[in-house]
């Protein structure tokens, strides 16, 4: 059984056992008390297609699906092997650990379907799988724009439209945040001169988990689906179909790795810079992933709590907000007084921070680029480091914005109207030092630098739709229209998918050693850029001509089927430009010719060591001496590599233990 | 790719520093789900609070507050190489706090049969409106740390009562013991919220 010898085949087969032992589990206990296998006699199982009958057959077994779901990641993890030295230090058996395949041995490509515990496999690992989940998401997106595209189509039925569009939001939320983990997984240890990232178990743990988090996401549209949109607010959420549950574990899984993988990272930055790196020598894409994490260590709780608290509600009668039915809430007696409102605050309290870490990391990127391709020192680092922070922070404080309608206590309006508007001024830093930075270089128009540049355009519209929806009188009018979709795609565009196609293309050669096609990958940019230009203000102009979020069709009277008509064909021109990208880079670049150890001229440490990285990146350890975005100052050096391994700092010759 | 090591990075010193660091972070972490159901008990309970019996609640909060005097013994114990402090110390830690998780679970949750049906709710249940929800929602997550956090010290006692762990080398009992203790905060801010603070409000039967 050779393809047992595969992490990822042995995870599958572990997560499929434990969410029989979890089903089983709960019926058993359910049958051995006596009581009828079912929760719900009334729901009986739809044969008429196979579609109908998966969709149906599992709503009576609620809380059986549940448990069964969680036992499904504990053993994808365990069957993967991702708590395998875990396991062992609780018995006491020491686990020295060495660089390079965990089990010696395995082929190079076999690697990436184990657990591994490289930081550079694991990003890379990030890296594929949210690329898939991006494929999955569009796909989805390009299905639910064709019914979109005219007025009045019957083309996706209205379940099936709200499933799809739910499950477009939440698969590009896990997509990005697998994105954002990739970056910051590979670049930081790089970054910093460091050979591994702090805890390496915990980082591999921290990918894997995203594996049963993602199929429990895609799995849950087969189950029911559910038509809560990506927010998942109760009392419809409380309601929906058997999917939302699965939707919530999912969530909860890939959140789980977001919590423990920021961890690694701010301890990593920490503790494990090269000497010399002082905070402010740090590159700029490390200040990002540093806020980044931050928030996400943090504030994902809330995220987890509180689809939590809904799902407990779904399975336990636990009415955190269920206001009661008819009878609101008797001060007297223990019935109702659930309250949604309690939701909103808890899931914005992260949702909103969430989208800083969504973009934080872009931004990093295009700081990062901008200096190399225009061969000047990045304008204003400091300040630029320092807003990467002050969004962080700032981000705490503005989540209510989301529910001016919602009905909260109408005086926390004006107040987190302010704290939003606040965002736009270390945002507006980083756009100065932006244009301070190109301003009079010598710019070399490669592809990363042009995904650096569109991402620039494009973050503006998005930018630039921002105080109209934070401020209140204006967001009365335009909230839950295709305005707030058109802002929300274009931050989204501009603050990751600009920025990771760059980061992509960039340091593709660093890690292959090979050299992309530039005439395709500019191909892909003038494709994707107008394309994207055109969606993003036709969202935008629809959305201020009545089109509403969320609605499966629209009216002739509104006259917006030309510009829909508009925004599906570029939805399908961005879609078709990103296939191009991965053919360049999955595909054709296998043939490409060998790229050197620093093509773009970088003063970065991961540059001056040859490509690809050999396993131990830095077998010299790096002296930093300098500022990292000197460029084009006469006699100006960031890095110098130590001539013989440093001496340990610390207890030389102890190796492992308790 | 060749095999190496980072001698930088590989001393036993180094990584418990980095390990201390990533578990207070780890902390932080979790004081953000916490600290959301405490939000969630004074948004839903207000001023108010469901009138339950005080006298088991009490005897469990001195339990659980006993057991972390006993896991800071046991810390002690072993820094100064004394293994029979140590590991008694730790066996009743683990005790005390199976006593407040037996407790949980079958006397403030408690089971009864109604109907011929078993059902969860000795006092209140799941099901008794914002009072049940937040009820259990706090003490159930608690309960769920305090489990993980007994397992942790059975291990930790295993692996002590089979000689490992010395007075220079016990990163896995520090961080057993600042999980406990960490634990036994949480509950200190869980209790009052839930049987101290508010106007009591009786089931109105």
């Amino acid at each position: 059984m050779r393809v047992l010898k595969l992490g990822l085949v042995r995870g599958l087969l572990g997560g499929i056992m434990g969410w029989l032992f979890g089903f089983a589990l709960v019926i058993g206990a359910r049958l051995a008390l006596g009581l009828p296998a079912k929760w719900n006699p009334n729901l009986v199982a739809d044969t008429s297609t196979v579609w109908r009958f998966l969709a149906t057959a599992f709503a009576p077994y609620e809380p059986a699906m549940v448990v069964g779901a969680i036992f499904f990641a504990i053993g994808f993890m365990i069957g993967v092997g991702a708590v395998t030295d875990w396991l062992k230090w609780a018995r006491g058996i020491e686990t020295p650990f060495h660089h390079g395949a965990r089990i010696p041995g395995t082929p190079e490509w076999a690697r990436y379907f184990n657990v591994d515990y490289s930081h550079k496999v694991i990003g890379v690992q990030y890296g594929i799988t949210g690329i898939l989940l991006l494929g999955v998401g569009g796909t989805l997106a390009m299905i639910f724009r064709l019914q979109l595209a005219q007025p009045e189509l019957n083309f996706v039925q209205p379940d099936a439209f709200n499933t799809m569009i739910s499950a477009h939001g939440m698969i590009m939320i896990g997509a990005i945040l697998l994105g954002v983990g990739a970056m910051s997984n590979y670049l930081v240890p790089l970054m910093i001169g460091a050979n591994d990232m702090a805890f390496p178990r915990l980082n591999a743990f921290a990918f894997w988990i995203n594996v049963p988090g993602a199929l429990l996401l895609s799995s849950a549209m087969f189950i029911g689906g559910w038509n809560t949109g990506w927010t998942g607010y109760p009392p419809l959420s409380s309601q929906a179909p058997l999917g939302v549950q699965y939707f919530f574990l999912g969530v909860f899984f890939i959140g789980l790795s977001s919590i423990l993988g920021s961890l690694n990272v701010i301890v990593t930055t920490i503790t494990m810079r090269s000497p010399g790196m002082s905070l402010f020598r740090m590159p700029i894409f490390v200040w990002a992933a540093f806020a980044t994490s931050i928030i996400q260590l943090t504030a994902t709780q809330l995220i987890g709590l509180s689809f939590l608290m809904v799902l407990m509600q779904r399975i336990m009668g636990m009415g955190f907000f269920d206001p009661g039915g008819p009878v609101w809430y008797e001060v007297d007696k223990w019935v109702g007084g659930g309250n949604p409102i309690l939701f909103q605050h808890l899931f914005w309290f992260y949702s909103h921070p969430a989208v800083y870490v969504f973009i934080l990391p872009g931004l990093g990127i295009i700081s990062e680029l901008l200096p190399v391709f225009s061969r000047k020192p990045l304008f204003g680092y400091k300040w630029v480091a320092m807003s990467s922070m002050a969004i962080a922070l700032v981000g705490f404080l503005v989540w209510a914005h989301h529910m001016f309608v919602s009905g909260m206590s109408n005086f926390l309006r004006v107040p987190f109207m302010m704290s939003t508007l606040l965002v736009a001024v270390p945002t507006g830093v980083k756009f100065f030092s932006w244009l301070g930075t190109l301003w009079g270089g010598r710019i070399e128009y490669k592809t990363p630098m042009l995904f650096a540049l569109g991402a620039i355009s494009v973050f503006l519209i998005g930018g630039l739709t921002g105080p109209p929806l934070g401020t209140v009188a204006t967001d009365m009018n335009l909230t839950d229209t295709y305005f707030v979709v058109g802002h929300f795609h274009a931050t989204m565009f501009g603050g990751f998918v600009f920025p990771f196609f760059a980061a992509l293309y960039y340091w593709f050669p660093k890690a292959t050693g090979r050299m992309y096609n530039e005439r395709l990958g500019q191909l892909h940019f003038w494709l994707m850029t107008p394309a994207f230009w055109v969606m993003s203000l036709g969202q935008i102009f629809v959305g201020t001509h009545g089109m509403r979020r969320r609605i499966a069709s629209y009216e002739f009277e509104l006259g917006i089927g030309d510009a829909q008509m508009m925004v599906t064909i570029a939805g399908f021109v961005i879609f078709t430009s990103v296939l191009i990208m991965l053919a360049n880079l999955f595909v054709l670049s296998w043939r490409a010719q060998r790229a050197g150890a620093n093509p773009w001229r970088s003063r970065g440490l991961e540059w001056q060591v040859p490509s690809p990285m050999p396993e131990m990146t830095y077998a010299t350890t790096p002296i930093v001496v300098g500022e990292p975005y000197d460029y084009g100052k006469p006699g100006s050096t960031y890095v110098q590599f130590a001539p013989a391994p440093l001496a340990p700092a610390l207890g030389a010759g102890v190796t492992g233990g308790d | 790719m060749a095999a190496g090591t980072d001698t930088l990075h590989d001393s036993y010193q180094w990584q418990t520093r980095t390990n201390r660091l990533g578990f207070w972070l780890f902390f932080l972490s979790e004081v953000f789900i916490f600290g959301g159901l405490l939000v969630a008990r004074f948004f839903l309970w207000g001023g108010t609070r469901p009138d339950l019996p005080q006298i088991p609640p009490l005897l469990l909060t001195v339990a659980l507050l006993l057991s972390s005097f006993f896991m800071f013994r046991a810390e002690m114990a072993i820094a100064t190489d004394d293994r029979k402090t140590f590991t008694r110390s730790l066996l009743l830690t683990a005790v005390l706090g199976s006593i407040f998780f037996l407790g949980v679970m079958f006397v403030e949750w408690g089971f009864t049969v109604e109907n011929g049906q078993l059902v969860l709710g000795n006092h209140i249940k799941p099901t008794d409106g914002v009072y049940g929800a937040v009820f259990y929602g706090m003490t159930g997550l608690h309960a769920l740390h305090v489990i993980s956090g007994v397992i942790g010290i059975l291990l930790v006692w295993n692996l002590g009562r089979k000689g490992h762990f010395s007075a220079e080398r016990h990163w896995g009992v520090e961080a057993t013991a600042i999980y406990w203790h960490y634990v036994d905060l949480v509950w200190v801010f869980f209790y009052p919220a839930l049987y101290l603070i508010g106007t009591a409000v009786g089931h109105g039967h």
